[in-house]
């Protein structure tokens, strides 16, 4: 076949996939962009296999059957709730491909007598370090995100330093083979540095990182595609990459202002460890709890409505009893929205997911900056499962660790409602001065069956 | 420097910053399935995987990473687009009556 078909083919899959995620910016194109990115996804496959270079073709068929029975199921069965696992997993799958990439093209060199040296030695370098770190790392992160790897975090004397040594080790390693042809244990044991840089990366970080933590997997992901384009001099895998590494970038960063941490402090900070001074001595005071029937004529008689959903939520399976309430309320005249943190979830955007999930439409559902100044007109503020991103001590307590995190204002609304399993502190451990204020009712008990009592006590009001 | 390498850096430059600009314009609301979209379209790499594993002259060891990197790209292909569609379905602007 000619060299021109699949070159163009190629050309074309890149314009498909800067435009699958253009049309991702509203909901309303979105699904056109998942197809536009099939479309050029299939053609750069398709060109490749007609490359005259590609000439057995069993293993590359049993491969992407293989692949195919693993992936369908996949996104078939996982529960929304579990995407942030898939995620991680996806991360890894993608960086081990473009590692073990690097890895054969490596070997081919090798073999051919031809050692690499220089700039696609560098591009090699690159993607395997990128790729074999961001295996491992992904894969702790599943872990963590699944809780079989404890989710607090590990930490021990000298961690950075270890950390910085072995990176050390590794680049010392990596400039060596960009340098000049070395010997054959070299290439195995940079690999092997770098799956365990992997490993010790997430170590220290603490589950309530994980959004951060994943975007930014997300990106180098991403970068090690990118790299891999320049090994083998494919302008294609270079777009696709870098589309992948800006956009990890981006959410880690929206994720890292959402949680007022840098970079550097989610990467060695160990969240965990600052807590503790003011968690415990305010929990003896008093509190206002109410029942699902006070709870109902409450929200009844109001005008406006903001939902507030946090991870407990969705823990609690609740998305489709609060689906039922918004309906039963907004029947009545209620105007129900829904304000969503940037961190509330699992990963970015997240929560948006589950909500649209219970068929929650989505223009109900709002950022942060565009609903912060509506708590001062709505008459409740109804908190579920959320706890650090309404705590007003993020506002003024300046020992809090929470301090300077963008939160929810829930605590000018008229009045506010927490749905809580018990008084123990959220996921940071750190009390919550909301809960003792005057205008708050806490209403104590599981979610979901929490607001569906409430659901059955409206109904009986009718 | 090489004229390929040149070339190679000049679209690197020029699509970080197309990258950037698309995905700011991205609303938050679907940044769950942005980032399963990017998984899957970096799933591109199964080319290069596909061009180690299937290419005649290779060695042994070369064509076996290779060809498990098609099968771990194809994993991020498939389940990549499957979960950004199955997501995306979910999102409806007004409640269909009835339901």
């Amino acid at each position: 076949m000619n060299d021109s078909f699949w070159q163009a083919a190629y050309v074309i899959a890149a314009l498909c996939v800067v435009y699958s995620i253009k049309w991702l910016s509203s909901p309303v194109t979105a699904r056109r962009g998942v197809r536009v990115g099939e479309f050029g996804m299939l053609l750069a496959v398709i060109g490749t296999l007609l490359r005259h270079e590609v000439m057995s073709y069993q293993w590359i068929f049993v491969a992407f059957v293989a692949g195919a029975a693993v992936g369908a199921p996949l996104a078939y069965l996982m529960p929304m709730t579990s995407v942030p696992q898939l995620t991680a997993l996806s991360h890894a799958f993608g960086a081990l491909a473009a590692a073990l990439v690097g890895s054969a093209e490596y070997y081919k060199d090798v073999a051919a007598g031809d050692p690499t040296t220089g700039a696609k030695m560098a591009a090699i370098v690159i993607e395997s370090l990128l790729g074999y770190l961001t295996t491992t790392a992904s894969v702790m992160a599943f872990g963590k995100l699944q809780e079989i790897v404890p989710t607090r975090p590990m930490t021990y004397k000298g961690q950075n330093f270890v950390n910085l040594i072995l990176f050390a080790f590794a680049a010392v390693l990596g400039v060596w083979m960009i340098a000049t042809p070395t010997p054959g244990w070299v290439f195995p044991t940079f690999t092997g540095l770098s799956l365990v840089f992997g490993v010790l990366l997430i170590m220290p970080i603490g589950g309530g990182d994980m959004p951060t933590v994943i975007a930014l997997l997300n990106s180098y992901a991403g970068a090690a595609c990118a790299a891999m384009g320049f090994a083998l001099g494919n302008r294609l895998l270079i777009i696709a990459g870098a589309l992948n590494a800006s956009s990890g970038f981006i959410l880690s960063v929206i994720m890292c202002k959402a949680m007022n941490r840098s970079f550097t402090n989610v990467l060695f900070g160990a969240f965990g460890q600052a807590t503790g001074g003011s968690a415990v001595q305010a929990s003896t005071k008093p509190v206002r709890s109410a029942t699902a029937e006070d709870a109902a004529s409450i929200l009844e008689s109001a005008r406006r409505v903001i939902v507030v959903p946090g991870y407990g939520m969705a823990v609690a399976q609740a998305q489709h009893k609060l689906r039922e309430l918004s309906d039963s309320l907004t029947k009545r005249g209620v105007q129900v929205d829904f304000a969503i943190h940037p961190v509330a979830g699992r990963m970015p955007g997240h929560m948006n997911v589950l909500l649209a999930e219970a068929d929650i439409p989505y223009d109900k559902m709002h950022e942060m900056e565009d609903i912060n100044p509506d708590f001062a007109e709505a008459d409740v503020a109804l908190v579920i499962g959320a706890n650090d991103v309404v705590n007003p001590a993020a506002r003024h307590d300046k020992n809090s660790p929470i301090y300077g995190m963008p939160i929810l204002d829930v605590d000018k609304a008229q009045t506010v409602m927490v749905i809580k399993r018990s008084m123990n502190p959220g996921f940071a451990g750190i009390d919550n001065e909301l809960y003792y204020e005057d205008k708050t009712l806490m209403l104590f008990g599981d979610a979901k069956t929490f607001l569906g009592e409430i659901v059955k006590a409206l109904n009986a009001n009718k | 420097m090489s004229n390929e390498l040149e070339i190679s850096l000049y679209v690197l430059v020029l699509a970080v910053p197309l990258g950037l600009e698309l995905v700011r314009r991205v609303s938050p609301l679907l940044h769950t399935p942005l980032m399963s979209l990017t998984n899957a379209i970096s799933a591109i790499s199964v080319v290069g995987a596909i061009l180690v594993s299937g290419t005649g002259t290779v060695p042994l060891l070369s064509k076996v990473l290779g060809t498990i990197a098609v099968m771990f790209a194809t994993i991020n292909i498939v389940a990549g687009f499957l979960i950004t569609d199955r997501m995306l379905k979910m999102f409806k602007k007004k409640e269909t009556p009835g339901k």
